[in-house]
Formats: structure tokens, sequence, C-alpha cells
């Protein structure tokens, strides 16, 4: 099966007119990043099809740095040629804006180019600040963050702003970069789903099912179907207690103050139905390579029974929600973003099916037992807030139907007692994608081992791909918009800073 | 109108905790134990030679045959109670924050933490904190956490923990807050906005560092990027957990404040 992923090699001076040939197939840019070889550096673009990852490689020469720009080709490549001009140095010629994104380097630091042989000694980060990019007479810039109020992650928005409206909004996530790319490096197999859980806290599921997809790619090892069911489970709680989270934010900006309590009443309850299955409330230890650590059997009835009532108290309160015209009118309009704008720019998860794209990897690409378990694809055309939350609520339906369903499919299997929940990985050298659909979209893994040992690991978490578009979330809306359109995205910080 | 009734149809939520123990707090699996096998002695010393090899973060140490865990450094990722069902078990707790770093090491503390110095530093918490009387603004700053401390933090002013009850409240401002709630593998980039935000706070102010990434780094410790946690402000309670419970983090709170008997010497 790896084979099905091995890189077509190209020459750097053309890697941007290829992955432009390739997105005209009906396919997105889903990652560009840098792997270093020796003292070689190769890029390697994903492309995501209809059905099928394709992935292109372009190898720069020792100690080459400098190559044609992709952003100059495709416009959404942007993010991640600034990331790697960050972390590995590269100099994409033609970027239109190559300003520090997840790290500042001040002139002369070396970049840490994480999988490279020898780890980089600490960096300080830059403290210089960078510069505003809007120019006009009345213009000024306000900075929110890193601190702000609230119990929110780390993250500095630049509003350029002439008083009311947002031209332009700088995103620097820089501020909590915590270099994780490097952490993986030299850790066991075994150990790299314990970071992978924690590069996105709040999708610890999502992302250590992708990291394992990617392993067990590797290995060509198939993972027992009932513990494909259990990942299951884990995955759309883990959907449900993020879509909630999102809910709970656009009521608490809306003023909805009873709507707030009960939807934080719902999302404790949540998260204490997850530990109680599995000693974690965000299901970490349950995923691990070659299968699950958390068995779903004998009391997979009792979770019927808990949650139960939690949908109907969920669904509920959705609907009193979604009738709320106080609340429906901060969400209606605001932080539109066209179908064409998310085409272009390969949005991912909620944000893509909010403008009409129908962009989901479970069904997509499907993974585990997904292609098996049936649920209807959730797609609003609108593009604004409200088509984001309406996607959500249409979700959390779909995400307890699947639960039922894979509920239902472990019930039938305990009579096959023999069955393993997990089996072994073996040791494999190699290279290998792996992939799930978290709460905010696509995670995206890639992994390379030699010696039984991670030497690369890139997490391509749905939060960096999607920040990049928040400045284009604010055509028409203003400041007393900011939280609303934040909330509608249902970002985490700590994907997009690495 | 329809929410006035609808927020009415359930009842009080609220945990009594602290007066009362609550069942799920106390259910909660929390930390690792040591096994009284673990403990080993003189005579009859645990083998325990491969045992450090277990633990992802290197919270497993052996001295004179004795096992050492520090659960600050402590993911709960379980694999020591896995491999070795002998000599580790979980075990499930709220009051798990304590007022000194090394009190998070079992089942001794570091070589540096004698009687004496810990009763002045409890001593000079307890003074501090007195001016605080009833009514305690909180702020936190997330120094590279990975998202989930913040969850948790923030359950606190749901309906089912209520830290208004307590006379805990959340500020925007730095300005305001006497207690401040700092996550994450201290990232370096957030170095410069935290001590900001601490200098900014009105005197007296504490400090409580949320999960065992504030504490040690935990798996994102010494990265290019990061440091052994949060280290650039001074710390008064420690809250282990990847994440800790909400439980765990109000234990964590309370325990600041001086409103909770203090912890023991672990055993």
């Amino acid at each position: 099966m790896s084979n099905e992923h091995r890189g077509m090699l190209v020459a750097p001076e053309v890697l941007g007119q290829t992955i432009a040939g390739a997105l005209d197939d009906k396919g997105r840019l889903a990652a560009l990043f840098a792997d270093p070889v020796a003292t070689q550096t190769r890029l390697v673009a994903v492309v995501a099809g209809p059905n099928a990852l394709t992935v292109l490689e372009a190898n720069l020469g020792d100690g080459e740095r400098a190559y044609p720009s992709v952003t100059a080709v495709v416009p959404g490549a942007d993010w991640y040629e600034r990331e790697i001009h960050d972390l590995y140095g590269l100099l994409p010629d033609g970027h239109p804006d190559l300003d520090p994104l997840v790290l500042p380097r001040d002139p002369g630091v070396l970049p840490p180019r994480p999988g490279a042989l020898e780890p980089s000694p600490p960096i300080a980060p830059s403290a210089t600040p960078l510069r505003p990019l809007v120019h006009g007479e009345g213009l000024f810039t306000l900075p929110y963050g890193p601190v702000r109020s609230g119990i929110v992650e780390a993250i500095e928005y630049v509003l350029e702003t002439p008083g009311e409206d947002f031209p332009r909004i700088q995103t620097r996530p820089h501020y909590k970069h915590r270099g994780v790319e490097a952490a993986f490096v030299g850790r066991s197999v075994a150990d790299g789903v314990l970071l992978a859980e924690r590069v996105e806290g709040v999708a610890s599921v999502a992302h250590a099912i992708a990291y394992c997809e990617a392993v067990e790619r590797l290995a060509s090892v198939e993972v027992p179907p009932r513990a494909q069911l259990v990942r299951v489970v884990h995955a759309e709680l883990e959907r449900i207690a993020n879509h909630l989270d999102s809910t709970i934010h656009h009521a608490e900006a809306a003023g909805q103050a009873v709507a707030h309590a009960r939807l934080t009443v719902h999302k404790e309850r949540l998260m204490r139905l997850r530990a109680a299955l599995c000693g974690s409330r965000f299901g970490r230890g349950v995923v691990v390579p070659g299968g699950v650590r958390a068995r779903l059997g004998r009391d997979s009835g009792a979770l019927l029974e808990a949650l139960d009532p939690l949908v109907q108290a969920i669904e509920d309160d959705l609907r009193l929600l979604m009738a709320t015209p106080s609340f429906l009118d901060r969400l209606r309009g605001t932080g539109i973003l066209p179908g064409t704008v998310m085409v272009a720019r390969g949005g991912l998860g909620p944000l893509a099916r909010g403008s009409g794209v129908p962009e989901d990897v479970r069904a997509a690409r499907p993974y585990g037992a997904y292609g098996r378990l049936g649920f209807p694809p959730a797609v609003f055309d609108d593009g604004d807030a409200l088509a984001r939350q309406r996607v959500r609520n249409e979700e959390m339906a779909s995400s307890f139907h699947l639960i039922r369903q894979a509920l239902d499919e472990l019930a039938e299997l305990r009579e096959n007692l023999t069955e393993a929940w997990e089996v072994a990985v073996p040791a494999c050298d190699g290279e290998a994608f792996g992939w799930a659909e978290a709460p905010q979209g696509e995670v995206l893994y890639f992994v390379r081992a030699r010696n039984g040992c991670l030497a690369r690991v890139k997490p391509r978490s749905a939060s960096f791909h999607n920040l990049a578009l928040f400045t284009a979330a604010f055509p028409k809306d203003i400041t007393t918009d900011f939280a609303f359109i934040e909330a509608s995205f249902g970002l985490s910080t700590a994907g997009a800073a690495g | 109108m329809p929410w006035i009734a609808r927020g009415l149809r359930d009842g009080f939520v609220t945990t009594r905790y602290p007066r009362r123990p609550d069942d799920y707090g106390e259910g909660f699996r929390a930390s690792i134990a040591l096994r009284r096998e673990a403990l080993g002695d003189a005579e009859r010393p645990t083998d325990a030679s491969e045992v450090p090899d277990l633990c992802p973060t290197g919270a497993i140490g052996v001295r004179a045959g004795q096992i050492r865990l520090d659960r600050g450094r402590c993911i709960l990722c379980g694999r020591c109670v896995a491999v070795r069902p002998d000599l580790f078990r979980f075990d499930a707790a709220i009051e798990i924050a304590v007022d000194h770093r090394d009190l998070l090491v079992v089942p001794a503390p570091g070589e540096d933490l004698d009687d004496a110095a810990l009763e002045a530093r409890r001593r000079e918490l307890a003074t501090r904190v007195r001016a605080l009387g009833r009514s305690v603004h909180v702020r936190h700053v997330d120094c590279g956490s990975d998202g989930s401390e913040e969850w948790e933090i923030a359950a606190l002013w749901n309906p089912f923990y209520d830290l208004q009850r307590l006379g805990v409240y959340l500020t925007a401002s730095p300005r305001h807050a006497d207690l401040l709630l700092v996550t994450g593998a201290g990232a370096a980039g957030m170095h410069e906005p935290l001590e900001h935000a601490y200098a900014a706070m009105a005197q007296p102010r504490v400090v409580v560092a949320v999960g065992t990434d504030a504490a040690s780094g935990g798996l994102f410790a010494m990265t290019y990027a990061t440091r052994s946690g949060v280290t650039h402000v001074p710390i008064d309670v420690y809250v282990p957990g990847s994440p800790p419970s909400p439980f765990s983090i109000l234990h964590g709170i309370l325990l600041a404040l001086g409103l909770m008997s203090r912890p023991g010497r672990p055993t």
C-alpha cells in the first residue's frame, strides 16, 4: 500500500507549475513541507484529488537554498512556504510576503531544520516587530494578543484598520511555537502517538488516528475491525465535543447566557462520558499503532444508555438556539467566505462545507471503519458563520448516528471473542502518509522511519491550513463580528503554531 | 422567553466540593502511584534496572534500589502500569496539586527540600494571599500548551464547577488579576508576553502552573523552542496532569489561596 503514494520527482524550477497542473484536475493543495536528507533538502507537495493523494517531490542540491516560489503560481502554498522559510531557511523566490509565521529568526540565526541529523540548539525568537502591510491615510494597527481576554490559546492578530472594517488581518501563531516536529525526531514509533495526541490537544484522537494510519500503512498492518470501530466511537465523540465548543463560543459572543450555560453543561457531560470510556477526557491513550488500548465491548450498552439522554438534550437546545432571532441575527452574513475562495485555497473541514464544498476525508478517502459506515454529508452554501453553525449542528447528529452504528457492529462482533484489539506493528523503514477528518478538518501525517525510529514526522493540522484563510473572512465585517468569526473557524493555535 | 424555562429544566448540577467530596472528581484517574513492591528496601531492593526506560518523559528514576516517580513529568500514558502492574498503578483523586515542585516526586521529595524551608515557603504564601480575601480575580496565560488545558480551565466556570460561588472570578486584564494560571511547555516566544503580564499584575499575586507541560515541558521539554516548562515567573502551586481534570485545577487554585489544608509529604 505504501507504493500508492510514491512521489513523482520533478525539478525545483517546475514544482509550482506541476502542482498547478495537478490542481486543475479537481485537486487541492493539501500540504507542502521540507524533508532534510543529509545536507540536502527535498520539498514534498501533497495534492489531494477527489479520491487519492498525489505526491510531488523536488530535490534541492547541497547547500542550495533558493528555488522559484510555488506561491507565485499556487496561492494556497503561501503559509506553507513561509513555514518552510522559518524552519529550513529556504528562500522561495518570488513569494509575495515572507514575514515570519511560526518562528521569527534574527539575521544569522540558523534554522532548526527538524529531521536533520544534528538537533538544533535553542533559538530565541526575534523580538523585531513586524511591519504593517496596509498603507494609507488614517490607517492604524491594532495588535490583539498574544495574551487576550478569556481562557484561550496564545495567538496575535494584527488588525490593520481605518476604524471599523478590516482590510487586512495578520495572523501570528508563532508565540506558542513548540518545535513539535523536532520533538518527534529520534522517538520510537510507539512514543510517536503520544506526541501526535499532543500536537493539537483538542483533536487528540484524530491526530492519533492519522499518525497510526501512516505507521500502519508503512508496515502493511491491517487493524482488527473491532479496533477500527472503537476508533470511530472516540473520534466522533471528539467531533461532538469540538462542535459543541464552537457553538458555546457563538452563544457566549451573542450574549445568550442560558444557552451558553446549558451547552457548557452538555459539553461537561460529554467529557465525563469520554473519561468513563477510557480514563481520559480527551480520548488519549485509546489509539495506538496496530489497534486500540481501550476496549469497548461489554459496556457498550451502558454507553448507549448514557448517550441517549445527552443526545436528546443537545438536540433540544440546538433546535431552540436555531429559532432564537437574537442568535441568528449575529451569525447571518457574518464572516462570509465564498465557495470560490474555498476552492482556490483548498479549505478544509466545516469551514469548506459551510461554503458549499463537500470536503470530508471520511468520505473522500475512507480510512478505518468509515468505508462501511454511512453518514450524510453536511453541506451549506451561504459561507457565513451561520452556515458553519448549521454544518456543525448536522454533524453532531450524524456523529451520534455513527457512534450508534459502530456500537451495534461491536455488539455483533462480540460473538467472536478470539479477535484481537491490537496487532503488533513490526519495525519498518520507509515513509508513508496517514490522514483523518478531525473536527477542524483533514489532518495529514507524513512519517519517515529509519532503524525503527522516527526520522521525520510532519503533522499538518487543519488549523494550520484553515487559519491562513482567516483574513479572507472579513470582506465587510467589523470589530464586533470578530468573536463570531473566530468561533466559527473553531481552530486551535497549537495545531497551527507547531 | 423560552430560554428562561429551559434554564430551570435540569435543576441543580453544581458540585459541593470542596465542602463535600465529589464522586466524579474522586473517581478521575489523576496520577500514577507506586505499589508497595516498588519501594523495596536495602535488604530487598526492587528489580528496577530497566524500569526507567519505560517512561517516554523520563519521569521514572531509580535511587538506591528505590523507584522514584516525578509526577511533574508524568503524562499519564500508563505504559508503566501496562508493563509493570506489579510496581505501578493508576490513582484516582482530586487533590493532586502541591505547593512545591519537589513534592511532585514520590515517594520522597528531592534532597533540597527540608521541612524548615517548606514551612517558611508556606508561611510566606499564606501571608501573601491573606489580603485577597474572598474576591479573587484570575487571568490565564498560555505558554505553549496543546490546547487541552484551556478547555479544562474554562470548564471551571460551567455550572458543574461554578467557580464564582467561591468568590473566584475571571478577569480580562492582567492589571485586575490576583491569580495567574500558566499552561504550556514554556515556548520561548511567550517569555516576554508572560513577563509583561506578570509585571502588570497587582500585588499581592499568586501563580498556579496547570498541567505537566507547565511543570516540566512534558514530551516537548527542551526542543529548540521550549524550556522545561514555565520557568520565567515564580510558581506557587503545581497541578500535574496531561491535562489535569477541572477538579484538580480547582484544588490547585484553592490551595494557592490558602483555602485547603496543605498537602503532606507524598507517600
